[in-house]
């Protein structure tokens, strides 16, 4: 309470101003192109677009809304950063119209967000897809984990970390759809010998826990920075144990425990002190490949194709600025929790394995989605 | 009662802070965007908050609140004036007001059906702030007691407004409102993804149709076609008749109900996943069960207006609660508005409420201002608003044409937005044409995505909990809250159709020829068999079985009707046309000469993008059509232009690009 009364007298935001610079912003649209330089690039006067190809209110719009203020003052001339919502076909839409933007005509003035909800259809051969990231060019890739939870009582019958004593138990789970993030918890799930029936169609994970804290579903998960906000308190208070969490990747691409929650076994020590499941073979690499694709390079942001190596430097350097700010974590935190921010080759390399799946786990997880939900991607 | 004994003081810190001058102007600076935006068709509360949105960053907290929350607030406030004036429902949450607000304007009373509205609109904000107040300290158990078959069960409530609704044979509701149910299945399945009426090769169609362009569809462009076509104004007589004030005493007059609609209102807002499509259809149809006289609803029945406009500001209240003590947005602005939150640092969920109960007072007490200076600002002004239905609607209609297609271009910004609305404009037309329902198709459309999703759910965990044992099923799917619920269902539809007959939501219609009524029945029932059909070869039953048996409902009641058409005379009201007789019969245009010019725009739009062809539109319209000089043809043409390239620069949007386009790269707005 009385850090409301401190900040009450803090600045009075320039508020009159915004919708005049708005005006003029978009009308600077169709001015002058950026000077694409040696000395770098210069944005003054511009408005650089940032677009998502979610609607305003999911986790991508809040992710984008974090950056924007900022990388408008990283920036080399403080361009006016305006964040542009093209939702449609679970995300599809947007990156196929970013797939036709050219840096020429943009020059430096569009940057695009993609997510975990991107790739997946790029990854299962959607037939909607239309867009190549191989033709994009990364400038900065963050990634986030996962944490799955269950009531006390079921909780109780995991031996340690084995979790056979739930292989008896019918689970019943919101989810947003088989070919979402939500693959990945009902594939390792699936790996644990645990029966869990998917209940589809809910809007947004928050619906899920939503369903759980009702007792209609009993079990659930959430990534990083909604667990931190919304199952933690329920922890607190007693009506939810953490089971496991998903995992983190280390340098060298392996998984390792989510350093946001130390205490938490990951899925892969589940797996492994589990009988019943395997950290080897097919089941596991694929859900190793689209854990990856799914967490650890969840959000990313592009330039079109054909992008300048001074307009790719230039973002990355901004980005970089972004980051090494001192006050950086401490704001990050309630948005995107610690998670690695990655410029530079660091991204390059999260791209790289967020986007290439074997053939074989492709393969795995697309039979198994028509044997086990009828779902098929043709 | 120790948690309300605390409350007291944070509730008296929080409004010392909201009053300091500074916090005051964010919260009219809110305000106004807030009534600017709402009164644009399909921009509503998102646009509005995404346009501050970059502005929160850095703010201070209580700033940014009144900021956000003095938006939020009024956005069901100034939508009215579309409703009522155009008879274009603004928003969702203003659908049902269009019913009796529009005809009012019609009679002359707009500036009276304005100020009902706002009066009411203030006292349903007040009310909602109130319980939200006392009720976010408690209501995270009644929200939790709200499960999946509870809220089937308040949308199911919603669809059996349609009873009341049906106009005058309950077979047409039904079959309109079936007809409503079957478009919005159209698009990929929640549950298993199954394509219904749509295909991969047509994107557009795989996201489905939007309430928007359907609001806009079945409403706007049925009305504004028939109006031009008379060539007169809104008000019939040019002339303006009852003023503010006497709205203002009918809001009095009905201050009970205004209360038990702002109650509807709160309550429902309240439960997370309904959102505020189902609330003003509820409020209205308990305004017109709980009154006496019912003849004059439908045809410009005050209480019409004052019911839906009571519920729908309450419901901002109610549906904060979820919002903040959950972190679940209860609508797409609240979820917009917890992204703003984040933004200033603060985090929503239960420990707003225990750690931090003076924000969650600032925002209450926003809530209230808001309502306040919104709707005062509002009623200041409606007397002089109401002078435009007094112009001759010829001058109005292409303002009229351009907001609608660029409120339609929002949903999805693709051409295909604009050949949605035309189709769906065109289905509007017919459906007012041979009086079917539209009010009926509308709830059915709006409640078609929930009703399929929850009772899909329901079921499914329904029958896991059966496998469980018997017991554990039953005390699942029959709650209390349930029983509860169906009992006012059974005994809503019941009165419902004992009252359909007098209550004529689009007037009483004339009756001529057989031929044309048939063979518009013969297409719903044609497109009934094909979307029956369509289902049927999905794979998966989670994916057909709604569309399938909301199809069936639909042929059996096309098909009896289809026998009474084959047996009744002419005059049977299942022949009902309004081109036979009334206002369109005898109006001095035809009905698709006029409809040729909305079609010209989009077509022209397809070629040369949007502002091009607004500009060759525009000019044309007002110097051939309605017949003006150069000089004030060009003048009011540039004045269309030039506002609408100011909203969508403000609200830094794109217009439909056209083939044109493709070839050369125009500057903004011509792109």
């Amino acid at each position: 309470m009385t850090d409301l009364t401190k900040l009450n007298i803090s600045k009075p935001a320039p508020l009159a101003a915004f919708g005049v610079a708005a005006v003029v912003a978009s009308f600077a649209l169709a001015a002058a192109p950026a000077q694409a330089g040696s000395h770098g690039m210069d944005l003054s006067g511009e408005t650089v677009e940032f677009v998502i190809p979610f609607s305003e209110s999911g986790g991508s719009a809040k992710w984008a809304n974090f950056y924007a203020p900022l990388l408008s003052e990283a920036l080399p001339g403080n361009p006016t950063v305006v964040v542009k919502y093209m939702p449609g076909a679970g995300s599809t839409k947007g990156a196929n119209w970013f797939q036709d933007q050219t840096f020429e005509e943009t020059n430096g003035t569009l940057i695009f967000g993609s997510s975990g909800s991107t790739q997946f259809p790029y990854l299962l051969d959607d037939p909607r897809v239309r867009y190549e990231y191989g033709d994009w060019n990364v400038v900065l890739a963050s990634g986030t984990g996962g944490v799955a939870y269950l009531p006390p009582d079921i909780a109780e019958q995991m031996d340690g970390m084995d979790a056979t004593g739930l292989q008896d138990i019918d689970f019943i789970w919101g989810s947003q759809g088989a070919t979402r993030l939500d693959l990945v918890p009902l594939l390792a799930w699936r790996m644990l010998g645990m029966n869990v029936e998917p209940v589809f169609g809910i809007e947004g994970r928050g619906d899920g826990r939503l369903m759980f804290e009702r007792g209609e579903a009993n079990i659930d998960y959430q990534t990083s920075s909604s667990y931190l906000k919304g199952v933690t308190p329920l922890v607190e208070g007693g009506s939810a144990v953490p089971m496991m969490s998903w995992g983190a990747l280390d340098e060298a691409g392996n998984i390792v425990r989510d350093p946001t929650f130390p205490d938490m076994p990951s899925f892969k020590e589940v797996c492994e002190a589990t009988p019943a499941c395997s950290t080897e073979g097919e089941a596991w690499d694929a859900w190793k490949a689209f854990f990856v694709a799914g967490f650890p390079a969840q959000k990313m942001v592009f330039l079109p194709q054909g992008a300048s190596d001074d307009a790719i430097a230039t973002y990355t350097q901004a980005f970089r600025d972004i980051i090494a700010r001192e006050d950086f974590a401490e704001m990050s935190e309630v948005t995107l929790g610690d998670y690695p921010q990655m410029t530079g080759d660091a991204a390059k390399e999260t791209l790289r394995q967020g986007t290439q799946v074997p053939a074989e786990a492709k393969a795995y997880v697309k039979d198994w989605l028509l044997e086990a939900y009828g779902v098929s991607l043709d | 009662m120790e948690t309300l004994l605390a409350a007291l003081p944070a509730l008296g810190e929080a409004f010392s802070l909201i009053l300091h001058p500074t916090q005051i102007m964010y919260l009219i600076i809110g305000v106004v965007l807030g009534l600017s935006v709402g009164v644009f068709p399909g921009l509503g509360g998102i646009a509005g908050l995404s346009l501050v949105l970059p502005f929160m960053f850095g703010m201070d907290p209580v700033s940014g609140l009144a900021l956000m929350v003095g938006l939020v607030a009024v956005v069901p406030t100034s939508d009215t004036f579309a409703s009522v004036l155009m008879g274009i429902p603004g928003s969702s949450a203003s659908q049902a007001t269009v019913l009796d607000g529009f005809p009012m304007a019609r009679k002359g009373e707009a500036a009276r059906a304005l100020s009902a509205a706002f009066a009411s609109s203030l006292f349903g904000g007040l009310l909602g702030a109130t319980v939200l107040t006392f009720f976010i300290l408690v209501a995270r158990p009644l929200v939790l007691s709200f499960g999946t078959p509870e809220m089937l069960m308040i949308t199911i409530l919603g669809l059996s407004m349609v009873a009341i609704l049906a106009g005058r044979l309950p077979l047409k509701g039904l079959a309109a409102a079936c007809l409503g149910l079957l478009l919005g299945t159209i698009g990929e399945a929640a549950a298993g993804g199954g394509l219904r009426m749509a295909t991969y090769d047509i994107p557009y169609l795989i996201d489905g149709v939007t309430l928007v362009i359907v609001g806009l569809g079945i409403f706007a462009i049925p009305e504004i076609v028939s109006l031009l076509r008379q060539d007169g104004s809104i008000a019939r007589n040019a002339s303006l008749g009852a003023g503010w004030m006497r709205g203002v005493r009918d809001w009095f007059a009905n201050i009970w109900l205004s209360v038990r609609c702002s109650v509807i209102g709160v309550l429902v807002g309240v439960i997370p996943g309904l959102g505020g499509s189902v609330v003003d259809w509820i409020a209205y149809g308990h305004t017109v069960q709980s009154t006496k006289d019912k003849s004059k609803f439908g045809s410009g029945d005050v209480r019409g207006v004052i019911g839906p406009e009571s519920s729908n500001n309450a419901k901002e209240g109610g549906g904060l609660v979820p919002t903040l003590i959950f972190g679940i947005p209860g609508s797409g602005s609240m979820a917009v508005f917890l992204g703003g939150l984040a933004l200033l640092g603060i985090d929503a969920g239960p420990q707003l409420i225990t750690n931090d109960l003076s924000t969650t007072y600032t925002i209450v007490w926003s809530l209230a201002l808001a309502n306040v200076v919104g709707a005062g600002l509002c009623i200041a002004l409606s007397g002089g608003i109401a002078r435009l239905t007094t112009i001759r609607f010829t001058l109005l209609a292409p303002f009229l044409f351009m907001m609608i297609a660029f409120a339609a271009f929002q949903s999805r910004q693709s051409l295909g937005d604009l050949v949605a609305l035309m189709s769906i404009g065109i289905l509007g037309i017919f459906l007012r044409r041979f009086d079917w329902s539209r009010p009926a198709f509308l709830i059915g459309f709006v409640l078609s995505y929930q009703a399929e999703n929850f009772a899909n759910q329901a079921h499914q965990i329904a029958s896991f909990r059966f496998r469980r044992g018997w017991m554990d099923g039953l005390e699942y799917i029959f709650s209390p809250i349930v029983l509860g619920i169906l009992l006012v269902t059974v005994i809503s539809i019941m009165v419902g159709l004992r009252q359909a007959k007098q209550i004529l939501p689009e007037g009483k219609v004339a009756t001529g020829r057989k031929r044309a009524p048939l063979v518009f029945l013969l297409l719903m029932l044609a497109y009934s068999i094909t979307a029956w059909i369509n289902a049927w070869m999905l794979r998966l039953t989670s994916d057909k079985i709604f569309p399938m048996t909301v199809a069936t409902v639909g042929i059996i009641a096309l098909c009896i009707l289809l026998i009474r058409m084959m047996r009744a005379p002419e005059t049977d009201p299942v022949f009902a046309d309004r081109e036979t007789g009334g206002e369109d019969a005898e109006a001095p245009h035809g009905l698709w000469t006029t409809l040729a010019w909305f079609g010209a725009l989009l077509v022209l739009s397809a070629l040369l993008g949007f502002i091009i062809a607004l500009a060759l539109f525009m000019v044309a319209f007002f110097r051939f059509r309605a017949g003006l000089g150069w000089a004030r043809t060009l003048i009011l043409s540039g004045l269309g232009i030039a506002g609408m390239c100011f909203i969508a620069g403000t609200l830094n949007r794109d217009f439909p690009p056209g083939l044109l386009q493709e070839f050369v790269r125009l500057p903004w707005p011509l792109t």
